[in-house]
């Protein structure tokens, strides 16, 4: 009890820092913070409508945060969450549009899995073999492929196999068979969101319930140890980068299935980035992440109604984002610095630099 | 003679340990004095105080009459002390002549690489190092590197070589290369501090030897005027005295045979042809100097490096290229020796450090899914059956003391009842209680017909538990002795490779 | 076609011009790695550059007020980010995603408090093109080098610098050992974390200076988020041009060539997308040892805690 507590109480600190740094920011270029900060809650909670489209905002966030803290919980960084949603959304919106005729339970079923199956794909094969293989550093690789990706979406979509006929670069629709109910009319808000939470419920299960979570924590906590334990590392490691991709294609496919339909040209969806404050902010505890993405999630729908009301650009909420890391990284090294005291050479060998 | 260094009533404390405890010595100009004592004797300790690196809690040090301050290396070095570390400060993407000027280099702005480089070939030939100063570190063999590290000691005019454990990393031919070099050193004059583990070479190349043993400078004799034997037991001691009752048991058939077995790490061969076995029933110790190659052996067996030629066979079925995995799953157990490093996972509860083999066996595990509640009943059992304080098994390995965290791992390992445990130093760094009560547990072992594996840098112990006791020097099994039979001081000859002849 | 439009110098031009801010921030993260911290934050330091630069530019009338303005926030948010990664030894990847963040949203926070919703003021001063008086009438390489951007010649100039200060002067030698093995460069005498401060705010710099080329040299105008990415292909160059100036700006040359080329070759059924790919799978393959393999400085990355401390 008392640790769960804790690890409430941190974040929350950091949060408080963040707003407060915000506020002092508003009132340097002449707003009133609490109209502000009033402003975007409601704008983020004040109506069934808003509420309703602040969950579905958190959705995507939810499922690739997830997939982020899977790989910090076994020691890697995937910091490429945004090119495994492209991959996802291509996929599923592939599948949405390409097989007609087929039962709705089956249509999504098969578009999720293919989505989760090919981002995972994505973030395994060439990042986690690579880092098995060679210690080519996660960061690096995954975020190359992440552009690969998005350059990959535009290609489909402007003049590619997956464009629409017409001349705006979006895929087709896809089928009414592929799309997810929506759990409140004339909002965002779909089924999506019960996806989001039972990944959640599961990902907490893989990661403190199964063996296969076991062997991830000791890989991630002391690569050293899980050696002499028979596990086998790079396996592993791979594995989690899969995983990690999956979810984050889950996340692009439960958006395309459930808010948008189909895919549109654009360099970033946003999601993969922040999925990672997410995870920061959650300290990679599954049910944090729903907290921490709800939060952002707000930040981000009410962000604009407090631009509205009360003038003050919703773009501070980045900067709000920004402080949390800043105050997050710092706080990490805490917990780092005292393993590092007792297991020096274990960490060197294994967070040692970028052995690119 | 003229009087170098001077180090009086030097005593650091650590949380538990005294490193050093009123340690006194002196070197004088133009010889090379030579600390010897094993690995935790508090030798690193000592020069990592003269080096500025740890304060002491008390005494002194004096480097030609001048009191050291001891605030940090940058500080001794321009007092005049180099150290040669055991693991080199060099830079290998940079050049020889950019490794040594580093720091102090010619001119204010612009490198100038030309005069560097005279500058250090100039150095080398009044020191007779040859070296091309042109060359990247990283295309050195290890000997030239070593050499770049000398070299730097002296461009920043040192007027103490402090060696540390310099043939640590080294062939034999280059070792016998380095203390050419030190021995024309010692002829210009230069005082050489010589820290070493291994007896036949200081026995070699020293003037006169400080022996430590558990934080004190137990004595300082003349070289020349000292035994092997007289040093081995200077070094190990007559201290401890384990009291253990073994009743005699005779042993089974053969569990565990090695046949020639190699291991290298790296380019060098650490274990050169190891043949022998391991009975049912027996504690087989092994004996030796640390650094003699225990570790390697012990890694190969578990499975950790693969050997490089020979063969290895438990319970009758070649194991030579099982992994780790396998291993463990034919019963071979296994208490590491850095137990905070490979035995445990510090920010793990006890209960999943408890788990760390068996996670994925059933009971524990079913279909993939971890059984909190036979796991949690188990962690329990062993928590009250091995008395690891604090019982909770909610708590992290890391807050636990070293005793109890080595509890943790032999109940672990004890608990899955293995055919063969290997156990490599599973006393060191414990209290008396601790100690007496992991023997006992290696005493019922044995007593329920397991084979245990005690590798252990304590003669006593080894000589308390073991029915036989083999014993290793630089990489080979010098003899397999009887254990009630040998006295401590035809061990610790064969410690020090004297026998060699009579092996072959 | 292709040959054809391989033949024109425009396209070269167009190569030189594209390649200025990726070789900019990639000469920043290269001081900055090469001192052992791992920078991921040029893309947020190119906004403050191109912010500030825009905004000082208007306020001061004055173009080159502007650059030394934007150059010196480039620095102020590096120095934000040394304290963090070298004083409290923060995670350096994380940190430096913070900087990213907040700058993207620090730079358009003030752009719409300062500047409303309507964009920067038309009246915003550029920085010059320059012309070079002969070299404009060598045949071919005259349209090339002859004309182009200040800042594109400022950048020939700080790689040539760059190159000499890291690999032919004492400090260079110095910022080198400290990346490599700062405990080796502790126990010489050198100063770990002055080197680390010098190699991140120098670096942060260079950064903002690409940035200060996307909003003054190329245009006279700030929008959010106008780095778009390349603060990302600098990282992606720095490696390919395994942390060296020349290979940096080699490596920008490289990816510069790939955007102009695919914007020559929109509508001929070659995509532009395929061929801006591949900056990145050259780098993943430069990292994996398949095309030359790109090795970080041995401590990149690693914060440095003197021993007994």
């Amino acid at each position: 009890m008392h640790k769960a507590v804790q690890g409430i109480i941190t974040p929350l600190i950091a949060v408080g820092i963040a707003v407060l740094i915000g506020a002092l920011g508003m009132i340097a270029t002449g707003h009133d913070p609490l109209q502000a900060y009033g402003a975007l809650f409601v704008g983020a909670f004040g109506t069934k409508v808003n509420f309703a489209n602040t969950l579905a905002n958190a959705v995507p966030l939810i499922l690739s945060g997830l997939g982020v803290a899977i790989t910090f919980k076994a020691g890697l960084f995937n910091i490429g969450a945004e090119g495994q949603y492209w991959m996802g959304s291509m996929a599923a919106v592939w599948i949405g549009y390409s097989l007609p005729g087929l039962p709705p339970v089956l249509h999504v079923g098969l578009a999720f899995l293919v989505g989760m199956l090919v981002a995972g794909l994505w973030a395994g094969i060439i990042p986690g073999l690579a880092k098995a293989l060679v210690g080519a550093h996660e960061v690096i690789t995954t975020m190359m492929m992440s552009y690969i990706a998005i350059y990959l979406s535009h290609y489909m979509l402007e003049g590619g196999p997956m464009m629409a006929p017409g001349y705006t670069p979006q895929s087709p629709m896809i089928l009414p068979s592929a799309q997810l109910g929506m759990l409140v009319e004339r909002t965002q808000l779909s089924w999506g969101i019960v996806v989001a939470l039972v990944a959640a419920c599961v990902v907490y299960w893989i990661i403190y319930k199964t063996t296969l979570g076991f062997r991830l924590r000791t890989v991630g906590l002391n690569p050293r140890a899980a050696k002499y334990a028979g596990i086998n590392v790079s396996f592993n490691m791979v594995l989690a980068l899969f995983l990690s991709g999956a979810l984050a294609g889950l996340a692009g496919a439960v958006q395309m299935l459930g808010v948008q339909h189909r895919l549109y040209d654009s360099f970033s969806s946003g999601y993969g980035y922040t999925a990672i404050v997410v995870a920061l902010l959650a300290n990679n505890n599954p049910f944090g992440v729903i907290l921490a993405a709800i939060f952002f999630a707000a930040l981000s729908t009410g962000g604009q109604a407090m631009q509205i009301a009360s003038g003050v650009p919703a773009h501070l909420t980045e900067m709000i984002s920004g402080i949390i890391i800043f105050l997050v990284a710092a706080k990490e090294f805490g917990a780092i610095f005292q393993r590092k005291r007792t297991v020096k050479r274990n960490l060197t060998e294994s967070k040692g630099g970028l052995k690119v | 003679m003229h009087i170098c260094l001077e180090v009086k009533e030097i005593t650091k404390e650590f949380p538990g340990v005294l490193a050093n405890d009123h340690v006194n010595m002196e070197v004088s100009e133009g010889e090379i004095h030579a600390i010897l004592g094993e690995n935790g004797a508090g030798k690193s300790t000592l020069m990592k105080i003269i080096y500025g690196l740890y304060k002491p809690d008390f005494g002194t040090i004096r480097l030609y009459g001048k009191e050291l301050q001891f605030t940090s290396p940058r500080q001794a070095i321009e007092t005049g002390i180099g150290m040669v570390h055991q693991h080199f400060m060099l830079i290998p993407e940079l050049t020889v002549a950019e490794n040594i000027v580093l720091g102090g280099e010619l001119g204010k702005v612009h490198y100038r690489r030309k005069e560097n480089e005279a500058l250090v070939r100039e150095l080398s030939a009044q020191y007779h190092l040859e070296i091309d100063p042109s060359m990247k570190v990283k295309d050195l063999t290890v000997g030239l590197q070593q050499r770049v590290e000398i070299l730097k000691v002296f461009y920043r005019k040192a007027r103490l070589l402090i060696l540390d454990e310099p043939t640590a990393m080294l062939t034999p031919q280059e070792a016998e290369e380095l203390f050419l070099v030190m021995d024309k050193l010692r002829s210009q004059g230069v005082p050489i501090l010589f820290i070493s583990h291994k007896l036949d070479e200081v026995k070699k190349i020293s003037d006169r030897i400080t022996v430590m043993r558990a934080g004190k400078a137990v004595s300082t004799l003349e070289t020349k005027a000292t035994t092997p034997q007289e040093l081995a037991n200077l070094m190990v001691g007559h201290e401890v005295i384990l009291q253990v009752s073994k009743p005699p048991q005779k042993a089974g058939e053969p569990i565990l045979e090695v046949k020639n077995c190699v291991v290298s790490s790296g380019r060098i061969d650490k274990v050169k042809g190891c043949s022998f076995e391991i009975q049912r029933g027996e504690i087989f110790g092994l004996a030796g100097i640390d650094g003699n190659g225990q570790a390697e052996l012990v890694n190969a067996l578990t499975g950790i490096t693969r050997i490089k030629s020979g063969q290895i066979f438990f319970n009758g079925k070649e194991i030579t290229t099982a992994s780790v995995r396998q291993r463990i799953n034919a019963g071979i157990a296994y208490i590491p020796q850095d137990r905070q490093v490979d035995g445990l996972v510090m920010d793990f509860k006890l209960t999943e450090n408890f788990m760390l083999r068996d996670f994925a066996q059933k009971p524990y595990a079913r279909a993939g899914q971890l059984q909190k509640q036979v796991i949690e009943q188990h962690s329990n059992r062993l928590a009250e059956d091995y008395d690891v304080r604090p019982r909770q098994t909610q708590t992290l390995a890391r807050n636990l003391s070293g005793g109890n965290q080595q509890k943790v791992i032999l109940a672990r390992e004890v608990s899955r009842d293995p055919e063969l445990l290997i156990a490599a130093q599973p006393t060191r760094g414990l209290d008396v209680g601790a100690i007496q009560f992991i023997h006992n547990k290696l005493l019922d072992l044995r007593t329920e017909g397991k084979a245990i594996l005690l590798v252990s840098l304590e003669l006593d112990e080894i000589m308390a538990l073991s029915d036989r006791i083999g014993v290793i020097h630089e990489g080979k099994l010098m003899d397999i002795l009887p254990g009630g039979e040998v006295t401590k001081e035809e061990l610790g000859l064969l410690m020090t490779g004297v026998g060699l002849e009579k092996e072959g | 076609m292709i040959l054809n439009e391989l033949a024109k110098p425009e396209l070269w031009a167009a190569t030189l011009a594209m390649a200025t801010p990726i070789a900019l921030p990639a000469l920043g993260g290269t001081f900055s790695e090469r001192s052992g911290v791992v920078n991921i934050a040029m893309e947020g330091i190119m906004l403050i550059g191109a912010f500030f630069a825009v905004l000082f530019s208007y306020l001061t009338h004055n173009p080159w007020l502007g650059l030394v303005g934007a150059v010196m926030m480039g620095g102020l948010i590096s120095l934000l980010f040394a304290w963090f990664t070298i004083n409290i030894g923060a995670d350096q990847i994380i940190v430096g995603m913070g900087i990213n963040i907040f700058a993207a949203g620090l730079t358009a926070f003030l752009l719409n408090t300062i500047f409303g919703y309507g964009g920067t003021p038309r009246e915003t001063l550029a920085l010059p093109n320059i012309t070079l008086p002969l070299v404009k009438d060598i045949p071919y390489l005259g349209p090339i080098i002859g004309q182009q951007n200040s800042v594109v010649y400022l950048m020939l100039v700080l790689v040539i610098a760059s190159h000499y200060f890291l690999f032919h002067t004492n400090l260079g030698l110095r910022v080198r050992a400290v990346g490599e093995n700062p405990q080796a460069a502790d126990t010489a005498g050198i100063n770990v974390r002055k080197i680390r401060y010098l190699g991140v705010i120098l670096g942060g710099m260079l950064s903002s200076l690409g940035g200060v080329y996307l909003s003054l040299g190329l245009l006279n105008s700030f929008e959010v988020n106008m780095s778009s990415g390349r603060g990302y292909i600098a990282l992606a160059a720095m490696i390919f041009g395994k942390w060296t100036p020349f290979g940096s700006l080699g490596a920008a040359l490289l990816f510069g060539f790939a955007m102009a080329l695919s914007m020559v070759l929109q509508g001929t059924g070659i995509s532009a997308n395929i061929i801006q790919m591949l900056p990145y799978a050259l780098t993943i393959l430069a990292l994996t040892g398949l095309v030359g393999r790109s090795t970080a400085p041995a401590a990149d990355g690693i914060p440095y805690r003197p021993d007994g401390q």
